[in-house]
């Protein structure tokens, strides 16, 4: 990457919920960017912290969390921005696409009404060119006979069609950055795969960025240009999808690619993690990580590892193995 | 058929009324499962693969009997499952189980796992009350529960932790048979290592014979030795793992292999993009179901279903394409 | 309570080394997490000890009438001043509270083992048993229930039954008018049970009939039951009140609250005499509103979906 100024920009990001059991810290204290026209993956297990993410950078937190750190979008400080500011960025600048297309439209507002509002609402244009803009888009995420379409109610329409409606809306004020949480999930196999080629063909097309939460490993090394790992709300590696695929360095990151079968590889027994991961209240001083890892040392059960980089790359990893002085002990 | 075989499905059918429309007299159906016809050796594992709407989950409600079929049978170890009584059937039971997809809505929230666990034991008359404590211990321990979990709820437990119990309620009996729909489907990357282990190796401690339903085509391929590929309720492809996944002959199958998202960005793939969606399966395509998706489809296809033949030992397929190769070699 | 079945087996067999969580206990905390409910359950409490225990301490017990003290007006000897048969009003408020209160959960109790013995038989079994019950609860519930209180009311003042039996016949009526409502609840929850997976597992294992009513699906509806049934003690003492006012249910001398406020029915009682029927006012609707928080807390505490999910 060059040194330009990141599009987003996370800094020391904390979110946290206050439960019956105490406090917790869902996302805890984590950093990343992302530049103009890149796809960042942030790729994780469930309670990883990745989606609390995406929702802490749309605003859309309940009532019962708080927020620290800063996360800057092109210039602007979302944290600090009124409820009305942000929403004028939400859906415009910024926008976001949701696992289940589904109940992510409303069932009594025809397709063509849905892309429509979004525009009235962020753009000053008329309702005819509103229209004529939906068509269009309907049109780019690959849908024909969009006369038909934007009559239809999302019932009348499959889980494949409503995610391109979905990615459509999203579209429709020429956000500089996307958020897609887990959008081909739900998806069969065959639809995933037109998707995704469909995200990576706008993504050239418009040069928007575009921060993709999945737990899918394929996924991810189909469309990422960089990764970050994140575990027990923390990020525990960083890196290009190359490094992070051809030389993973922490060992959840390299657990999780030799975990799953893959196409082709066929192996007597899959390598598993042991474990699971541990419940985010009251967790000590500590890498989150050690129970479960096979390399663990005495260090890791005292001191949170730091993510930093040990060459030259941005290849950044939160690891005690990697740290010389404590190697040398 | 060289070993004998535990499950025959002979030509079975399953249709469901679609909407009844008033003043018309002749109903519509839908068929879920249209004439598919395989049979599960002992001590195998039989893949059944498909996306959403292939049946895949119909065939294996179907072959425990819980529910009706339309048309064809079902022959396990000899006797025709939908002609025994009840108290056959209910012997039966305790030889072939179900393990269902979702770990948390198949268990009782209500009940202790020690007693959902005890509870078939009891009420089979396989256990008395003095010893059935040991066998559920020693249940749990095999399937990797630690026994002190014995007095807990459901909801106390994680995913994974969930699924074993699903699987260890399966095992108690120490059934024959066992059909796993979807079992680690709604299971993270590092827990799925686990149990897909922990089904290898029941298998090899207690030689069950599998019919494992999924749609993840690595597990499949992982876990089976045969596999049959659905397509709007219709049987596409059958064959050896070795067949299927270095000889696909059906277009279906390899687009579906082309699909899967590997995890290695050096290998991003030309995909065979299937068009279009799946097609309404109250109003299929006539002749081969999968025309309209098809990117070889010829002018056959559309008016007469391709037969289901047998290619080489062990490889089935139904396709027009794969015919007419074969008279121009 | 719910899971009393298993219990058998827990406390036999299993070990007891390992502390055991208990679903209730979890209710309670959650329970005990709420303000309002706890306070619903103090005011009802308290309502209890007056109503029960009260009377014991009233030097007006025995008392009959007395001409003498006629509409007295509240003082030091009658705190709440007497009525116009020179009772004390209230000694007589607890007396009434005893019958309003044995009114309400003694129809509540009936309506919930009709509705609920039914709700689960339709629900479960379905088919004709089902729509022998639907349909009787339907022909129920399109006749509205207040007057058709009034015209069982007014057959049995035809039939002069004896005021001691009234009560229970009071009962019987609110319960034959509550029930179908009560069945329909718990009919549509048995349904949507049966479809949950943990019930087709049941199918899966061979179990016995009676085992998945018995251990699967009452154990499940138990919480909505209880639910259900504390609220629907609200509206039976409202509706035995109604009743009474009218002179139609609980007739004097039985006080009862309803019948109390019926005592001020001129308007020289109402403008000049508000002590009573303030009182009884006043009792309905506290013990109306304490029967309500307790049940909106008992249902938030008692989510049978539970956490984790």
């Amino acid at each position: 990457m060059t040194q330009q100024k990141p599009l987003l920009s996370v800094n020391h990001l904390k979110t946290y919920f206050q439960s019956d059991d105490g406090l917790v810290k869902a996302v805890d204290g984590i950093n990343f960017d992302v530049y103009q026209g890149e796809t960042v993956c942030i790729v994780g297990e469930s309670g990883c912290g990745k989606s609390v993410t995406a929702m802490s950078i749309m605003g859309l937190l309940p009532d019962s969390s708080t927020i620290q750190g800063s996360i800057n979008l092109d210039g602007e400080e979302l944290t600090k921005l009124s409820k009305g500011n942000m929403r004028r960025i939400r859906g415009n600048k910024l926008s976001m696409i949701f696992q289940e297309p589904m109940t992510s439209l409303n069932p009594v507002m025809t397709i063509g009404e849905q892309i429509t509002e979004v525009l009235l609402e962020h753009q000053v244009i008329s309702k005819k060119q509103a229209i004529k803009k939906s068509l269009e888009l309907i049109k780019l995420v690959g849908i024909g006979r969009g006369e038909q379409i934007i009559k239809s109610y999302p019932h009348q329409l499959s889980g494949g069609m409503l995610q391109r409606v979905m990615i459509a809306i999203a579209l429709a004020c020429d956000p500089k950055m996307l958020i897609a949480d887990e959008p081909t999930t739900a998806l069969d196999v065959t639809i995933q795969a037109q998707v995704l080629n469909l995200l990576q063909d706008l993504k050239e097309e418009t040069n928007m960025s575009m921060l993709l939460i999945t737990h899918d490993l394929g996924v991810v090394a189909e469309v990422a240009d960089r990764v970050v790992v994140m575990y027990a709300g923390k990020v525990v590696e960083q890196g290009t999808v190359e490094e992070i695929f051809t030389d993973p360095k922490h060992p959840y990151t390299r657990g999780l690619l030799q975990a799953k079968p893959v196409l082709g590889s066929r192996k007597k027994r899959l390598y598993t993690i042991p474990g699971q991961v541990p419940k985010l209240v009251d967790l000590k001083p500590s890498c989150y990580f050690a129970d479960r890892c096979e390399h663990c040392m005495e260090i890791c059960t005292q001191q949170t590892p730091e993510l930093k980089c040990n060459d030259n790359s941005e290849h950044k990893v939160a690891c005690w193995l990697y740290e010389k002085e404590v190697v040398h002990q | 058929m060289t070993q004998e075989a535990i499950i025959q499905v002979n030509q079975l059918e399953k249709k469901y009324k679609a909407k009844e429309k008033m003043f018309r007299k002749n109903t519509e159906y839908i068929k879920a499962v249209d004439n598919v016809s395989f049979h599960i050796e002992q001590g195998e594992t039989f893949g059944l693969v498909g996306e959403s709407g292939s049946g895949k989950s119909t065939i294996g409600k179907s072959i425990l009997r819980l529910q009706s079929i339309s048309n064809g049978e079902i022959i396990y170890n000899g006797k025709n499952v939908f002609q025994l009584d009840k108290k056959e059937m209910r012997h039966l039971r305790t030889k072939m189980q179900f393990v269902f997809q979702d770990p948390f809505s198949s268990l009782n929230p209500r009940l202790r796992i020690g007693d959902a666990l005890a509870e078939p034991l009891l009420d089979h008359g396989l256990a008395t009350k003095k010893n059935v404590k040991e066998k559920v211990m020693e249940t749990m321990e095999v399937c990797g529960l630690p026994t002190y979990h014995i007095n807990k709820f459901p909801h106390e437990f994680s995913g994974g932790q969930r699924q074993r119990i699903g699987i260890a309620r399966a095992m108690i009996m120490d059934p024959e048979f066992i059909v796993a729909d979807e079992p680690v489907s709604a299971l993270d990357v590092s827990i799925q290592a686990q149990i897909i282990n922990l089904f290898q190796e029941l298998q090899e401690e207690r030689n069950l014979s599998y019919l494992f339903i999924s749609h993840d085509l690595s597990v499949v391929e992982h876990l089976c030795s045969r596999i049959g590929v659905l397509y709007l309720g219709t049987m596409m492809e059958l064959a050896s793992r070795d067949q299927l996944y270095e000889n696909p002959l059906h277009p279906y199958t390899k687009a579906l292999l082309s699909a899967v998202p590997i995890p290695d960005p050096t290998k991003r793939r030309e995909r065979i993009l299937l068009k279009g969606d799946l097609p309404n399966p109250a109003s299929p395509p006539s002749g081969c179901k999968f025309h309209t998706r098809c990117p070889f489809a010829m002018d056959i296809c559309r008016r007469v279903t391709p037969e289901f033949k047998e290619r080489e030992p062990g490889h089935f397929v139904a396709c027009h394409l794969v015919d007419k190769d074969e008279t121009n070699t | 309570m719910s899971y009393s079945n298993n219990e058998v087996i827990q406390t036999d067999h299993i070990t007891k080394t390992v502390q055991r969580s208990s679903l209730w206990k979890e209710v309670m905390k959650r329970f005990f997490k709420r303000k309002m409910a706890i306070a619903g359950l103090i005011i009802l409490l308290l309502v209890f000890l007056f109503s029960f225990i009260g009377p014991f301490f009233s030097p007006y017990m025995t008392a009959g009438t007395n001409p003498q003290e006629i509409h007295q007006a509240p003082s030091l000897s009658h705190w709440l001043g007497t009525d116009h048969l020179g009772r004390d009003v209230l000694t007589r408020l607890m007396l009434a509270g005893r019958i309003s209160l044995t009114v309400g959960i003694g129809a509540m109790l009936l309506a919930v083992t009709i509705g609920g013995i039914l709700g689960i038989l339709a629900g479960y079994y379905g088919g004709l048993i089902d729509q022998i019950v639907m349909r009787i609860a339907d022909i129920l519930m399109t006749l509205p229930g207040l007057p058709l209180l009034f015209i069982m009311a007014a057959i049995m003042s035809e039939w002069q039954v004896p005021a001691e039996q009234r009560l229970y016949i009071v009962m019987i009526m609110l319960s034959l008018v509550n029930w179908p409502s009560l069945a329909r609840l718990i009919r549509s929850q048995v349904l949507s049970l049966r479809e949950r997976e943990f019930m087709v597992a049941t199918e899966v294992l061979g179990l016995r009939d009676k085992r998945k009513v018995l251990n699967h699906l009452l154990p499940n509806v138990v919480p909505l039951l209880i639910v259900t049934a504390t609220l629907s003690v609200g509206g039976a003492i409202l509706s035995e009140s109604v009743l009474s006012f009218f002179g139609l249910g609980v007739v004097p001398p039985t006080a009862s609250w309803g019948n109390m406020i019926n005592t001020a029915n001129t308007l020289i009682d109402f403008t000049n005499r508000p002590w009573l029927w303030i009182p009884p006012g006043v009792a309905i609707f506290v013990t109306v509103i304490a029967v309500n928080l307790l049940g909106d807390g008992l249902r938030d505490s008692i989510d049978p979906n539970m956490k984790g999910r």
